[in-house]
């Protein structure tokens, strides 16, 4: 078991910058997901820290050992594919006990891990097979028993689910968890899936343009965005912005006044779909319906405020219909609060 | 990638470039040199020589008239072939592999197998005596027949080499998605159609490279003419072999290897023209 | 490559051809079955037909007494023999050579982007449009000198510059095809970067590596002008064939034909499922 120092770690690609200053601490035992889209640097940060890639300038330390310069072998990790990377030539029981023959562990010893991987990953009855007789699924359960079967201090994992079909990854991130907290390895997991990160992750850290925007637990991730990229990646629908005007400490759309935290200027406010409510009467903030969606669980409401693109969710048995306007009432405790200039989340107060 | 490492791909290119370099650059520029000078300096002798001799003027406009005449029957008659085996749905393996056979046939084999069917008492006049069309073994491969002698280098030529543009015609049809010959289906294109307007814009750059390769090893042909006619049929790669071997004059041999290339390169510079597809044209 | 070669051209639509067209597509092909099969046949014939079968009239096209007496014969000549072991001799040595210098550039090609791969990529399409064959002509001066004219090893050199740019085009499309994440797999796992080639690239290659040396075989086993070129007494098969033409009986230049072709035929045979996806690669 060990910890991971991630030291203003830089990449460039020629001139691009594909990761800035990038600091990170993930604690012993301690499961991290990177979660951002593509391309804001979250696999080039995982494969610097696996020694896949080479950053430009910074430091790698795992357990207490600096491994910036170090070949990928000698960092005591394992690692998950998104493709998984199980080889076709071997067998599923080769597959797992590569990485303990390459540290020429004993036959014995081969023999037991493996065969407890297996169990843990449900694998056991196919360990004679060759993987193209495998499904995705299966796959993917033989990746991760390889990773797990040499008991890394740190296991990495890029996309392991993406190439699942929905029904399956739902399944595997059930079990994927409770055989990671079994383990208790230090665990990254590259993702771009926030249900994904949200479920599995002990703290999320959500990465856009080569930085790390906000790093916390799942629950502080959703309700408190620390900057507009974060509050519009997490949560479906995204979180609403509406750009609005305050005065004297109070903005105002419609007839509806909200408290500010300035006391003058333009401003925007980060509204959560799930935190309005349709008022009985019309009043608050009014909300010009264009479409409603009944997605079962809830209806999902799009149309605009204060002329802004805004979705809106409403319980499934709300009437509303489309090009109707309805009033929401918000709790202003729920409300985030963005600087328009920077784009950061303002203090709350 | 990993820049760690950068020396790497430079170690494991270095052979090759060192011995492409010795034994393919070194000796491109010894043939020019080697065609440029006579006895102490530069002089374009070599050429002279080479243009006043008998059998150039001859063997410019029979390697010409042989890779006319080759190329494009290869050519329609692989495209012929490569529909008719994709329409196989049953011994299609077996069919190909046939029809591949002459891929691995050296050409001087494929000048011997058909002299053992043209030689003037072989399969073809057999053939003929039984139909009553000639009255005994009669030679097409003489001097004094050059248009058999020519049809039957041609013959052999197409026999042994449309395989190799098979293959390759074969290889680009295989990445020409089926979608969009169906998608023109639909909108009512006949096959003819389909064939003129999807396919065969679509089969551009393995025709390009089809046509480069078999017309730089058509200006090289030899061994087929050597096996059927001997020197009656005289071409400009065996004039050079005469020059260097029989006659040892190294000057006039590489004069006619400079010829040579400078026609393949020329060659493979008009197909690289007439025949190029723009990048975004690509599917 | 390996799994898409396996299944040469997906079944068309062609179930539903009406049985006329059908017939008429099964004569065409028929034809060009024996189109490319009869010269086979009748060097064949030829072949062991000895100096009577050349020389009967009218022949007929079935094989009547044939004997194995002529080809042996003809493998008893004096320097037939040889011949054969310098050819043999010359493509192992261009197999050897071209996949050994050929692999590594295939590999480094696949692998890595590095200044100066367009330039090498250049100087390997740029042999395309030689007659590269004709190079020979230079290499009898230098060659005399160093020792390397007349010999099966010389011969393999000039043969390599022929295989070797194939080898390396079809190797780096091979090395594409097998993906990185393996290579990365193996790495994280403990593999130092020859290790991860050793156990987990070259078993993945191996078949593909297979057809890439034999296609470099069949190229210097049939190569007539450069070994015709570089060789007097220690002349490879072809060579010595050309040689002889002129004044050998038929009979043996049939069953000289005959031995030229057979190591081809199986050979195609054997790389089959690899020729197309070879040669796609090879003419991009």
């Amino acid at each position: 078991m060990a910890d991971i120092v991630i030291d203003r770690v830089v990449k460039e690609f020629g001139s691009f910058r594909a990761l800035q200053e990038v600091s990170l601490t993930v604690n012993d035992g301690e499961f991290v997901a990177l979660l951002g889209p593509s391309g804001c640097g979250k696999t080039t940060l995982l494969r610097i820290i696996a020694g896949l890639e080479t950053q430009s300038s910074g430091r790698v330390v795992i357990g207490g050992r600096d491994v910036s310069d170090l070949a990928p072998r000698k960092r005591r990790l394992a690692m998950v594919f998104q493709n998984y990377a199980v080889f076709p030539h071997m067998t599923v029981f080769e597959n797992v006990a590569f990485g303990l023959r390459m540290q020429k562990a004993s036959q014995a010893d081969v023999r037991r891990k493996v065969e407890r991987a297996a169990a843990l990953l449900h694998i056991d009855g196919y360990l004679d097979r060759y993987p193209a007789k495998l499904s995705g699924g299966q796959r993917q359960r033989v990746a991760v028993a390889r990773a797990l079967a040499v008991e890394p201090a740190v296991l990495l994992m890029d996309e392991p689910l993406s190439n699942l079909d929905a029904l399956l990854r739902l399944e595997m991130r059930t079990e994927l968890k409770a055989v990671l907290r079994e383990a208790g390895t230090t665990t990254i997991y590259v993702t771009h899936d926030q249900t994904e990160a949200m479920g599995l992750a002990d703290r999320i850290a959500v990465m856009y343009g080569g930085k790390i925007d906000q790093i916390g637990s799942p629950l502080e991730i959703y309700a408190t965005p620390a900057t507009r990229f974060v509050g519009g990646f997490i949560g479906s629908p995204p979180m609403n912005f509406i750009k609005v005007r305050c005065a004297q400490g109070k903005a105002q759309i419609g007839a509806a006044v909200l408290p500010c935290p300035v006391a003058g200027g333009d401003i925007e406010l980060g509204l959560r779909g799930e935190d309005a409510s349709l008022t009985a009467d019309g009043a608050g903030i009014p909300f010009d319906v264009r479409v409603v969606e009944p997605m079962g669980s809830h209806l999902l409401l799009t149309g605009s405020i204060d002329g802004q693109l805004a979705r809106i969710v409403a319980p499934p048995t709300a009437k509303v219909d489309a090009g109707a306007r309805v009033g929401l009432s918000v709790d202003p405790s729920r409300l985030t609060w963005i600087d328009s200039g920077t784009g950061r989340a303002m203090a709350r107060t | 990638m990993p820049a760690r490492t950068s020396w790497i791909p430079y170690a494991l290119i270095a052979p090759s470039v060192i011995f492409l370099g010795a034994l393919f650059l070194v000796p491109l520029v010894q043939t020019v040199w080697l065609s440029v000078s006579a006895g102490d300096g530069l002089s374009l002798e070599n050429y002279q020589r080479m243009a006043g001799d008998l059998n150039f003027s001859l063997a410019v406009s029979n390697t010409f008239l042989l890779t006319l005449v080759v190329v494009p029957i290869q050519v329609v008659l692989a495209l012929a072939m490569a529909t008719m085996v994709t329409k196989l749905d049953k011994g299609r393996d077996l069919v190909l592999w046939v029809l591949t056979i002459p891929l691995g046939i050296s050409d001087l084999a494929a000048g011997l197998a058909w002299l053992a069917l043209l030689q003037n008492t072989g399969y073809l006049n057999s053939a003929l005596y039984a139909l009553g069309l000639i009255p005994g073994p009669t030679g097409w491969l003489s001097q004094e027949t050059p248009w058999s002698l020519f049809f039957a280098i041609a013959m052999a030529e197409v026999w042994r080499a449309t395989a190799i543009v098979l293959v390759i015609l074969i290889a680009g049809l295989q990445l020409i998605p089926k979608e969009f010959s169906e998608a023109a289906e639909i909108f009512g294109a006949r096959p003819w159609t389909r064939f003129r307007r999807i396919t065969l814009p679509l089969l551009k750059p393995s025709l390009q490279s089809a046509l480069i390769l078999r017309t730089v090893l058509a200006f090289e042909v030899f061994a087929v003419v050597y096996a059927l006619g001997g020197r009656n049929f005289p071409v400009l790669a065996g004039e050079a072999y005469v020059w260097q071997n029989d006659n040892q004059n190294y000057g006039v041999a590489a004069a006619y290897a400079v010829l040579i290339m400078a026609i393949s390169l020329a060659a493979t510079a008009v197909y690289l023209r007439v025949l190029r597809t723009r990048p975004e044209q690509l599917p | 490559m390996t799994a898409a070669t396996s299944k040469v051209l997906e079944p068309g639509r062609s179930t539903t051809l009406p049985s006329a067209r059908r017939f008429l597509l099964w004569t065409g092909i028929v034809a060009l079955l024996a189109w490319v099969l009869v010269p086979i046949y009748f060097v064949a014939l030829g072949a062991f037909g000895g100096r009577l079968g050349v020389f009967r009239w009218p022949k007929s096209i079935w094989p009547t007494d044939l004997a194995i007496e002529p080809m042996m014969q003809f493998l008893t000549i004096e320097g037939v023999f040889n011949a054969l072991i310098n050819s043999l001799i010359a493509a192992g040595l261009t197999v050897l050579f071209s996949i050994a210098l050929g692999a590594p550039a295939g590999y480094a090609l696949a692998r890595y982007t590095f200044r100066g791969q367009n330039a090498y990529r250049l100087l390997v399409l740029l042999t395309r449009a030689f007659p590269l064959a004709i190079l020979a002509l230079p290499l009898t001066v230098s060659f005399i000198r160093l020792g390397l004219y007349d010999t099966p090893f010389g011969v393999s050199l000039i043969h390599t510059v022929l295989a070797l740019p194939f080898a390396a085009l079809v190797t780096q499309s091979l090395f594409m095809g097998i993906p990185r994440e393996y290579e990365e797999a193996a790495w994280v796992f403990g593999c130092t970067r020859f290790q991860a080639f050793m156990r987990v690239v070259l078993p993945l290659a191996l078949p593909g590596l297979a057809a890439t040396a034999i296609f470099a075989f069949v190229i210097s086993w049939n190569e007539v002008f450069a070994a015709s070129i570089l060789t007097v007494r220690e002349r490879t098969l072809t060579a010595y064939l050309l040689r002889i033409l002129s004044e050998s009986p038929l009979h043996y230049r049939f069953a000289g034909g005959f031995i030229l072709i057979i190591p081809s035929v199986l050979f195609i045979f054997a790389v089959r499922r690899y020729l197309f996806a070879v040669w796609g690669i090879a003419s991009k």
